[in-house]
């Protein structure tokens, strides 16, 4: 499969990339990181733009570093340098403990964290992290830098509040003491059917703080408050995960619901309790251990 | 549309190059410079058959564009070997870890990678490092023997053959600061 042709222009910095995009107002632009998406969807047909312009050797946008607490990803990090953080692992265990589900081996080595937020396929792994974990995205546009909640980013099927003139430069995350990710994956394509992000903050043996997503079930990822609130509080050790996963499904909205030929809505949505309980499981064992999980 | 010149060193030695901004990089290695080593399978990114390493990385070079790997070092399954076998090739033999083969380009990049940052994976270590492997004779199991042969037979990181990575490997690019 050939893609059908496009220009294509590689940025040096991000103020040439913005320029571009600027610029090129006009046609079908599409920004180019590490393609692991893309470029499968330029060979299906799935993206016919005129123009790619290529981000992938912006440097300033690659790493992760630590800082007052916070944990910033660029957003060309790769999932397999996500994978293998030292830093990740300590500070913001979900993101490693969900970066080493993406995909395969391959991708993981090409594929971006930036890339993957801003495809948001309502069935990819991240996706959920970033929600659970209290994530900030940072973007740059023509009138500067703005940040937007992770919760509030995703839009739907394929959709983010990103403009068309605007770059996602990295993620910011707070601190947190456990963090895990479980899922259910389609044995055939490899995809999650329910996957959960859990991220928990432990004080003196009791659960401080939690968050909770869930990814493949709804059109985008969706944080799970009545899990949270039955985790919240309680000693480490007196957490029960099913319990607490129990009513995982009741925030998803019955329109919200996305199935496929492999597993319909309703299929996803009976999975998530599940999934939620091993995510809430795992994560309580890396608090008992001190970090991610085992 | 747009075309391009671009670099690659494949299999060590320095190839220039024009390219349409379309052409992916296991055409331009197939059918541009002629390194047949990697196949195209799945063209869809699933199968791994085309699987070369960039820089070290295990990549698909179906899901690249040439000019995205504009000065880059590629390594292709052809690039191991010198004279003898390169260790992996060795176990593949060795444990019949291939039927018709097609895939085996595919498997040996990504196991050489696996086996450069794990020198002794276990067997669903290796199974889950090939995920992105396919084998439509679906001989896995002598595939998954070969590879924990190939452990042995690779005493140390170097001899998986793995070029310096220009940029430097993840826990390079990974930075603390101490008011962490």
């Amino acid at each position: 499969m050939f893609p059908p042709e496009f220009d294509y222009r590689r940025a040096e910095t991000v103020a040439e990339a913005l320029s571009l995009l600027s610029d090129h107002a006009d046609r079908d632009v599409r920004l180019l990181a590490g393609g692991q998406g893309l470029v499968a969807d330029l060979k299906a047909g799935a993206a016919t733009p005129d123009l790619l312009v290529d981000v992938g050797d912006l440097t300033s946008l690659a790493g992760v570093t630590v800082a007052a607490d916070r944990v910033t990803v660029g957003a060309l990090a790769t999932h397999a340098e996500v994978a293998t953080s030292a830093t990740v692992r300590e500070h913001a265990p979900v993101l490693g403990a969900t970066a080493e589900h993406v995909a395969d081996l391959q991708v993981r080595n090409r594929g971006t964290v930036g890339g993957n937020l801003a495809e948001a396929d309502p069935t990819a792994d991240l996706p959920a992290a970033v929600v659970a974990a209290d994530a900030t995205l940072h973007v740059r546009g023509p009138e500067g830098e703005r940040t937007v909640a992770a919760t509030r980013f995703f839009e739907g099927e394929g959709r983010t509040v990103l403009g068309s003139d605007e770059l996602l430069t990295g993620v910011s995350l707070p601190a947190r003491t456990a963090g895990a990710y479980a899922r259910e994956t389609h044995p055939a394509t490899g995809y999650a059917m329910a996957g959960v992000a859990a991220t928990l903050d432990v004080a003196d043996g009791v659960v401080s703080a939690a968050g909770v997503a869930a990814t493949g079930v709804a059109d985008r990822p969706v944080r799970l408050g009545t899990v949270e609130e039955r985790v919240v509080g309680a000693p480490v050790e007196d957490v029960d995960p099913a319990a607490a996963a129990a009513g995982a499904a009741e925030p998803i909205a019955a329109d919200r619901l996305v199935g496929d030929a492999h597993a319909s809505g309703e299929y996803r949505l009976q999975l998530l309790p599940t999934v939620a309980e091993r995510a809430v499981e795992q994560a309580l064992e890396g608090a008992a251990a001190g970090g991610g999980p085992a | 549309m747009s075309e391009h010149e671009i670099t690659l060193t494949v299999d060590g030695t320095e190839e220039t190059l024009t390219v349409a901004a379309r052409t992916l990089l296991v055409h331009a290695l197939r059918d541009e410079l002629d390194y047949t080593a990697p196949k195209v399978g799945c063209e869809s990114g699933t199968c791994g058959a085309c699987t070369v390493a960039v820089d070290g990385d295990a990549v698909k070079s179906c899901t690249r564009l040439a000019v995205q790997a504009d000065g880059s070092e590629v390594t292709t399954v052809a690039g191991l070997a010198d004279d003898d076998l390169h260790p992996i090739q060795e176990a593949f033999h060795e444990e019949h870890g291939l039927q018709c083969g097609y895939c085996t380009p595919g498997m040996v990049m990504t196991a050489r990678e696996l086996l450069a940052e794990t020198p002794d994976p276990g067997r669903e270590e290796i199974r889950a490092a090939l995920k992105g492997t396919v084998c439509r004779c679906t001989g896995y199991h002598n595939v998954v023997d070969a590879v924990e042969t190939a452990a042995d037979l690779v005493e140390t990181p170097d001899a998986v053959g793995v070029p310096d990575h220009p940029e430097g490997d993840a826990t390079d690019r990974t930075t603390t600061t101490e008011d962490g």
